[in-house]
C-alpha cells in the first residue's frame, strides 16, 4: 500500500513497460476525434429536432417502407447465408478436394472487392439482357430492379461473415465427440442435429448477426441492382442520400438515428440470446 | 457397411455437399468477378486502354492512391498505439475501449459520411466558421480522407489486439529489464513478433480504403477530375451508360481485390498466420 503507484494509478495495475501514457492518450484522443465526436453529432442533432418533428420525418410513410425493405432483405439474405455459409464452412473444414486453397481464398472476395464493382457486376448478370437475366426473363422472373436483386447483392456481401465465423468452430470440434456419439449408437443424422449443430449454433448466430448488420447498412452493391423506386425498392441508406441531396438534413439525420438504434437493439438482442444459450449449455 | 461411414458421410453425400458448395460459390462469387473482366474487355483491349488512360480516370486513380497513402498510415499508427495500450497493461474499462474501436463497423457507410457533413458541411456545426476561414472539407479531399479513416478505423487494431494478447508481454519485460528503452523494445522485440499480423491488417485496411463507396460518395461532391475516387468514377460512367469505361475502371479495382486475396492467402499459408474470427 505504500508503493508510490498505488494511489496514482488506482484504475490500472503498475507495469515495468513504458509508454502507457503516450499510447493510451494518443489512441483515446484519436478515437474521440475521429469516431466519438462525429458519431455524437447525429444524436445531438436528433435531440435538437424536437420529438414531433423527429417522428414526422423519421417515420414518414416513405421512411417506414425503406426500413422494412432494408431490415427484411437483410434478414432474408442472412438466412440464405446461414444455410449456404454453413454448407461452405462444413466442406472447407471437413473435406479435402482439388483446388480447396483457391476456393478458400475466393470466400473472402466480398471483403476485398469494392462494393460498387460488385454492384455493377451483379447488375450486368441479372439485368433482363444479362448473362443470367436473359434465361430468367422468359420465365417471368425479374431479379434486377426488384427485392430479389437486393437480396442477391446482400447474399454476396454477407457470405464470408458466416463462413469465417463457423469454419474455425467446426475445425476445432474434435472427431472424438462424434465418435463417442456414434459408439453410443447415434446415427449420422442424430450426431449432426444433437452434437454438432448445438456446438456450432452460437457461431452460426454470430455469423448471421454480422451479415445482417452489414446488410442493413449496405449501399454500394445494392443501389445499382435495386432500381431505387421510392416505397418499393428504395433501401434506407439510399433514402438518407436522397434526403441529403435535397438538403433535408433533418430527414437524413432522423432516418440515420432510427437505423442505428434499431441495429444496435437487434445486435444487443442477439448477444443476449447467445449469453443465455451459453449459460444454459453450462459453458 | 464400412466402419468410417459412422463418423463421416458416404462418398456420395460428400460429393453432393462439395458439389453444391462449389456451385453456390461459383454462381454467387466467381461469376460476378468473371463478368467484370469480360465486360471490360468486351470491345477489345484497345477500347479498354483508352478508357483507363482517359484523363478523368487517371485523376480518379491518383486520388484513390493518395487517399490510401494518407489514411492507411494513420490507421497503422493508431492500431499500434491502441493495441500496445490494450495488450501490455491492465486497466479498467478496457473492454469498453475495444468496443468503441469496433464501433465504425456497425455504422452504415452512408451514415459514416453523413456525420462529417453534419459537422463540416455548409449547413453543419463548423460550416460557417470553416467558410469564413476559407477551409474546404466537405466536397473536397480532406472530407474524403476523414470518411475513409473513419470507415477503416478498426482494421489494424482488430488484427493486432488478439495477436498481441496471445503473445503476452514477457518478451518486452525481458528487454526492458535488460536495459532497453521503450522505442528499442518496440522496434527490436514487438515489431518483429507482430509483423505478419500487421501486414495482414494493412492489406485489408488498404483494400477497404481504396474501395470504399458509400461514405466517400456522401462527402465527395462528385467533382470530375477533382474529388472522384475510382469507385465513384465507376458509378458516374455507369450512370452515363459508358459501360465499357465503367467496367474498365472497375476491373482495375477487381485486380486490386485479387492481389489482396493472393497476398492474404500467402500470409496464411507461408507464415501460418491465422486469422481469428470474421474480418470485414
Amino acid at each position: 500500500m505504500n508503493s508510490p503507484f498505488s494511489k496514482r494509478n488506482r484504475w490500472r495495475q503498475p507495469s515495468v513497460l513504458p509508454g502507457f501514457g503516450l499510447t493510451f492518450g494518443f489512441s483515446l484522443g484519436w478515437l474521440t476525434l475521429i469516431v466519438l465526436i462525429p458519431l455524437a453529432t447525429i444524436f445531438l442533432k436528433s435531440a435538437g429536432m424536437g420529438w414531433s418533428d423527429f417522428i414526422k420525418v423519421g417515420f414518414s410513410e416513405r421512411a417506414v417502407a425503406a426500413y422494412r425493405l432494408s431490415f427484411g432483405t437483410a434478414a432474408a439474405a442472412g438466412l440464405v447465408n446461414a444455410i449456404f455459409g454453413l454448407l461452405v464452412a462444413w466442406v472447407l473444414a471437413r473435406y479435402s478436394f482439388p483446388g480447396k486453397k483457391v476456393v478458400n481464398a475466393l470466400v473472402d472476395l466480398p471483403f476485398a472487392l469494392p462494393t460498387a464493382v460488385a454492384g455493377i457486376a451483379l447488375t450486368a448478370l441479372y439485368a433482363p439482357n444479362g448473362w443470367i437475366g436473359q434465361y430468367l426473363d422468359p420465365l417471368g422472373i425479374n431479379v434486377a430492379f426488384t427485392r430479389i436483386g437486393i437480396i442477391i447483392a446482400l447474399v454476396f456481401i454477407g457470405l464470408p461473415f458466416v463462413v469465417r465465423s463457423v469454419e474455425p468452430v467446426l475445425a476445432d470440434l474434435g472427431k472424438d465427440v462424434e465418435e463417442a456419439a456414434a459408439t453410443l449408437g447415434a446415427t449420422r443424422h442424430q450426431t449432426f442435429t444433437r452434437v454438432i449443430f448445438p456446438a456450432i449454433g452460437p457461431a452460426l448466430l454470430t455469423g448471421f448477426a454480422l451479415a445482417f448488420a452489414r446488410g442493413v447498412g449496405e449501399y454500394g452493391s445494392v443501389i445499382f441492382i435495386s432500381g431505387n423506386m421510392p416505397g418499393k425498392t428504395e433501401i434506407a441508406p439510399l433514402l438518407i442520400v436522397t434526403q441529403l441531396e435535397q438538403y433535408a438534413y433533418d430527414g437524413a439525420t432522423a432516418i440515420a438515428t432510427v437505423m442505428m438504434i434499431a441495429s444496435f437493439a437487434i445486435l444487443l438482442g442477439i448477444n443476449l440470446i447467445q449469453a443465455w444459450s451459453r449459460g444454459r449449455a453450462g459453458a | 457397411m464400412s466402419q468410417r461411414a459412422i463418423v463421416s458421410e458416404s462418398r456420395f453425400a460428400r460429393g453432393l455437399l462439395i458439389g453444391s458448395a462449389l456451385a453456390f460459390l461459383g454462381f454467387f462469387l466467381l461469376l460476378p468477378l468473371v463478368a467484370v473482366f469480360s465486360e471490360a474487355l468486351k470491345q477489345g483491349v484497345g477500347t479498354f486502354w483508352d478508357a483507363v488512360k482517359e484523363p478523368d480516370a487517371l485523376a480518379s486513380i491518383r486520388l484513390t492512391l493518395l487517399i490510401a497513402a494518407i489514411s492507411v498510415p494513420l490507421n497503422i499508427v493508431f492500431g499500434l498505439a491502441a493495441s500496445w495500450a490494450i495488450t501490455k497493461y491492465s486497466f479498467r474499462g478496457k473492454s469498453l475501449f475495444i468496443t468503441l474501436i469496433d464501433l465504425p463497423f456497425s455504422v452504415s457507410p452512408v451514415v459514416s459520411g453523413l456525420i462529417f457533413v453534419l459537422l463540416f458541411g455548409a449547413h453543419g456545426w463548423l460550416g460557417p466558421w470553416l467558410n469564413a476561414h476559407d477551409v474546404k472539407i466537405i466536397f473536397a479531399v480532406p472530407g474524403i480522407i476523414l470518411a475513409t479513416v473513419f470507415i477503416t478505423f478498426p482494421f489494424v487494431a482488430r488484427e493486432l489486439i488478439p495477436l498481441m494478447m496471445e503473445q503476452g508481454k514477457d518478451d518486452e519485460e525481458a528487454a526492458v529489464s535488460l536495459g532497453a528503452n521503450g522505442w528499442q523494445t518496440f522496434w527490436h522485440v514487438t515489431l518483429p513478433n507482430i509483423r505478419w499480423g500487421l501486414l495482414y491488417g494493412v492489406l485489408l485496411c488498404n483494400a477497404r480504403a481504396m474501395g470504399e463507396f458509400g461514405a466517400v460518395s456522401v462527402v465527395s461532391g462528385h467533382i470530375r477530375g477533382l474529388t472522384n475516387t475510382m469507385p465513384l468514377h465507376v458509378e458516374i460512367l455507369y450512370n452515363e451508360y459508358d459501360f465499357v469505361g465503367a467496367f474498365a475502371v472497375a476491373s482495375l479495382l477487381a485486380v486490386l481485390a485479387l492481389v489482396t486475396l493472393v497476398a492474404k492467402s500467402v500470409l496464411e499459408w507461408r507464415f501460418d498466420y491465422h486469422h481469428g474470427g470474421a474480418g470485414h
